[in-house]
């Protein structure tokens, strides 16, 4: 009998019978016991938006951006890119495990920096995964296997909805620390401190770089600077989420400021890298998964551990998005073009919640909307509570999550005045 | 002190060394017959030229963006896919109880297919439900279901090496021995590494011992029309199955018989007791699919469905994939003609017996590594060479090397 290689001992059960559950007769189904799985509460609230027949309605549910027309956004580095990548007649070889080389160089540079010591020293390893969700996930069963430290995840309360699941799915264990202060729509500095100070040394903490997902609520620089002091006192390993780079302020070094911050303080950390958003490359899934290490030697052992886990699940990842965005980061005129097309993306959200808070004003709120303009990226925590989410989608057409988080892309010059009547009025 | 102090390196992935090992060989007549892709007769990738013709469709269409796909993938893609395998006139698909879910290649659908049963399969979150894989099996097959959370993987008898054929007996025997409910990973067409399969009379055995004993069929489906040149063909025996009533998985991939190695394109069928059942089934497939990757990658899957779904492209595509199936059909004549006529020790019949991308030879390690080694032609250690790595101009380098392996290595 041929023996079979594994990395897991494999034992044999000889003749004893596994538990049996639900047996399958001649004419019964293997699955009467599966359950409905619940919709998904994101995707959800799209699924309800295309049923809905009102001309006036509005889809604030699920984060892609869209312009003033409402309409999805190509970028035009995008489709330049791809005209060149059409002209090179490439081949479709497998690409290797951790991905295109060029892109995973790139997407490294791009969040550390072009000076940064980690990758002049070679001590880090960037691998291609299947956008922010592949990466997080590749992340948390990364640690799962290897991180010798409480199997805790501490995420900040709330956070990106799938967040829990993923780390769940992988094996960890899920805690939170204060972040949202409903009473300010603003950051609960005061409780997060307090909370990660108490957080048991090794655990893992998740940090959203930057336009945290899905308040807006970001921690300012000097705030940014006394939590990695505390996470360094803990001794914590940071996972930081970055979906947003350039999307935030417009400008991708001031995005990144907080990663390269910590890492400079020697926090050698975990980060996740989607281009989703930033590049509009949405369904062609384009991520990036670092791993900062102490020197190139335990960079080399930590890439060889990815690859055997990133194997078992889809071999090697779609060279597609990847080529685009690599020609793009690659490509000088190329990538000052994107720099100017991501600003715009950012500017014109910053201008929605200019335009908002400004409408909500006019209809006569009584309100503190000061927070639509404070909070950055693509959502917005609008303060809304469920039975006014209820009220707003059933009454007016306007749908967003039940936690009251509207995407401001799905906000647009003709509609923002709508909008403003729609929240008002629900909110009076 | 590092938190990664402790990591090990691991080894490389084998088939992917051997690439890399032959990548920096320098010798002029260095062949590589080991990783599993097409290549033409200049030894040269192929891009299939109906893809060509479909990408260049794509770019060109200014309504296309690059939106997400749905969770379980683009839906007109999904359905095609099923029909392929299934066939036009599947009674399955008519009475609406088979769904797909778009995954990263054939490895996405196993996975999703195998976190799935360890979810759902025999209880909930059984771990210890058998999972058989053929001895031997893709290498990778082990680690998907044991990364899935399975904890008994084994070996079912499948490669003679005295005969160089099905252990068909050994095979009877291990489905008959094998705990109820036990899952069986059952390669659809073209055995991969072996190149060997079933009958369709040896076919209806096995399904009949599977039905009997409770089993169930998990199909690997890598090279539907890349091992005969008829996708009808190369599907007989999933259809089959699906006639006798299973409920099964089928993981299938456009990798080989698409030529989209690298766009990850592959879909995993569902086929179920009725419309009810599958509908729960794809709710939780979905849940899988979002922790995983979110959504699948869509411009592989854009090809697949263009081109499925309009006839003069599928007529086009169908006579793409018998070109590749036909070469790899004229090396393995030629092979076996010049290892006959070498009087190369042994018999070679297996080697036109055998279907699909891949051959066993039959040669042992020390030979194998007298072919790398003095010969520079690299093959898998087990004695497996891809057919498509021959071409007219290296065939009797390969023949003669060979030929020097079996009589100078014992």
């Amino acid at each position: 009998m041929a023996l079979l290689k594994s990395n897991k001992v494999i034992y044999c059960l000889g003749n004893i019978s596994p538990s049996l559950g639900v047996l399958s007769t001649r004419n019964s189904s293997w699955w009467g016991g599966v359950q409905m799985g619940p919709p998904d509460p994101i995707l959800g609230v799209t699924e309800a938006f295309k049923r809905d027949t009102n001309p006036k309605k509005m889809n604030l549910g699920v984060g892609a951006y869209r312009d003033d027309q409402g309409k999805p956004f190509v970028l035009s580095c995008v489709r330049k890119a791809e005209a060149l990548i059409a002209s090179k007649q490439l081949d479709k070889e497998y690409l290797p495990i951790g991905g295109l080389g060029e892109f995973s160089k790139a997407c490294a540079q791009l969040a550390l920096g072009n000076d940064s010591e980690v990758l002049k020293s070679s001590r880090s390893i960037t691998v291609q995964t299947i956008s922010g969700t592949g990466s997080l996930r590749i992340g948390a069963n990364f640690l799962s296997r290897f991180h010798g430290g409480p199997h805790d995840v501490y995420l900040p309360k709330p956070s990106w909805g799938n967040h829990t699941p993923i780390f769940r799915d992988a094996g960890m264990q899920l805690k939170a620390y204060r972040y949202y202060e409903p009473s300010t729509c603003g950051f609960d500095f005061k409780g997060a401190l307090e909370d990660i100070s108490k957080i048991p040394e090794q655990s893992v903490i998740v940090l959203h770089a930057c336009a945290h997902n899905p308040t807006g609520v970001d921690p300012k620089p000097e705030q940014w600077k006394e939590i990695a002091s505390i996470v360094k006192k803990r001794n914590l390993l940071v996972f930081f989420d970055m979906a947003y780079q350039g999307f935030a302020s417009g400008d991708i070094d001031r995005d990144a400021w907080a990663v390269r911050y910590f890492i400079e303080q020697g926090h050698n950390i975990v980060l996740s890298q989607s281009f989703a958003k930033n590049m509009g490359l949405y369904g062609e899934r384009v991520g990036g998964f670092t791993v900062v290490c102490k020197d190139a030697e335990e960079a080399k052992r930590v890439e060889s551990q990815l690859k055997i886990l990133i194997r078992p699940i889809y071999s090697n990842p779609p060279m597609n998005g990847a080529r685009i965005a690599a020609t793009i980061l690659n490509t000088p005129d190329l990538r000052s073009l994107w720099l100017e097309e991501v600003h715009g993306m950012a500017n014109r959200i910053i201008k929605m919640r200019e335009q908002l808070a400004a409408g909500l004003k006019k209809n006569g709120s009584s309100h503190n909307w000061q927070h639509v303009i404070d909070q950055i990226g693509m959502f917005c925590f609008t303060g809304l509570k469920p039975e006014q989410v209820e009220r707003i989608i059933k009454e007016y057409s306007v749908y967003m999550t039940k936690d009251g988080r509207i995407s401001m892309a799905g906000v647009s010059s003709g509609n923002v005045g709508y909008l403003a009547e729609a929240i008002h009025a629900v909110t009076k | 002190m590092s938190v990664f102090s402790d990591v090990p390196q691991a080894p490389p992935v084998a088939v992917f060394k051997l690439t890399a090992d032959f990548r920096e060989d320098s010798h002029p007549q260095k062949v590589n017959l080991g990783v599993g892709a097409y290549r033409t007769d200049d030894c040269q990738p192929w891009v299939l030229p109906v893809v060509k013709k479909v990408e260049r469709l794509i770019v060109e269409d200014e309504s296309l963006n690059h939106e997400y796909l749905p969770i379980l993938g683009l839906p007109e893609f999904r359905s095609a896919s099923s029909k392929v395998a299934l066939g036009d006139d599947s009674d399955a698909i008519k009475d609406n109880r088979v769904g797909g879910v778009q995954a990263l290649g054939g490895t996405g659908a196993l996975r999703i297919g195998a976190e799935f049963l360890r979810r759902w399969y025999n209880g909930v979150n059984n771990t210890s439900t058998p999972v058989y894989v053929s001895a031997p099996t893709w290498e990778n097959h082990n680690a998907v279901f044991a990364d899935a959370g399975f904890k008994d993987i084994r070996p079912y008898h499948y490669w003679d090496a005295a005969k160089r054929g099905l252990d068909f007996t050994g095979f009877q025997d291990d489905l008959e021995k094998a705990p109820e409910h036990s899952i069986f990973v059952l390669h659809a067409c073209a055995h991969n590494p072996t190149g060997t399969d079933p009958t369709q009379e040896e076919w209806k055995k096995i399904a009949e011992i599977m039905k009997r004993r409770n089993l169930f069929v998990f199909f690997d489906s890598a090279y539907q029309g890349f091992a005969s040149g008829s996708l009808d063909k190369d599907a007989w025996a999933i259809r089959f199955f699906v006639s006798e009533g299973f409920e099964l998985f089928v993981a299938q991939s456009f990798s080989k018989n698409f030529g989209l190695y690298n766009e990850r394109v592959g879909n995993l069928t569902v086929v179920a007791q009725d419309s009810e059942n599958l509908t729960r089934i794809l709710s939780q497939m979905e849940k899988i699919v979002r922790t995983t990757w979110s959504n699948p990658p869509s411009q592989g899957a854009r090809i697949v469905s263009k081109t499925l779904n309009c006839p003069e492209l599928f007529a086009e595509w169908k006579a793409n994939v018998k070109t590749m199936a036909d070469r790899v059909l004229l090396m393995r004549d030629q092979l076996k003609s010049k290892l006959q006529a070498l009087g190369t020790p042994g018999t070679w019949d297996h080697i036109t017996q055998q279907i699909g991308m891949f051959s066993f030879t039959g040669l042992n390690p020390k030979q194998v590594e007298f072919m790398i080694k003095e010969k520079h032609v690299y093959l898998m250690a087990s004695g497996r060479i891809n057919m498509c790595g021959l071409t007219s101009k290296n065939i009797d380098y390969v023949a003669q090397s060979i030929h020097e392996a079996v009589t100078k290595i014992q």
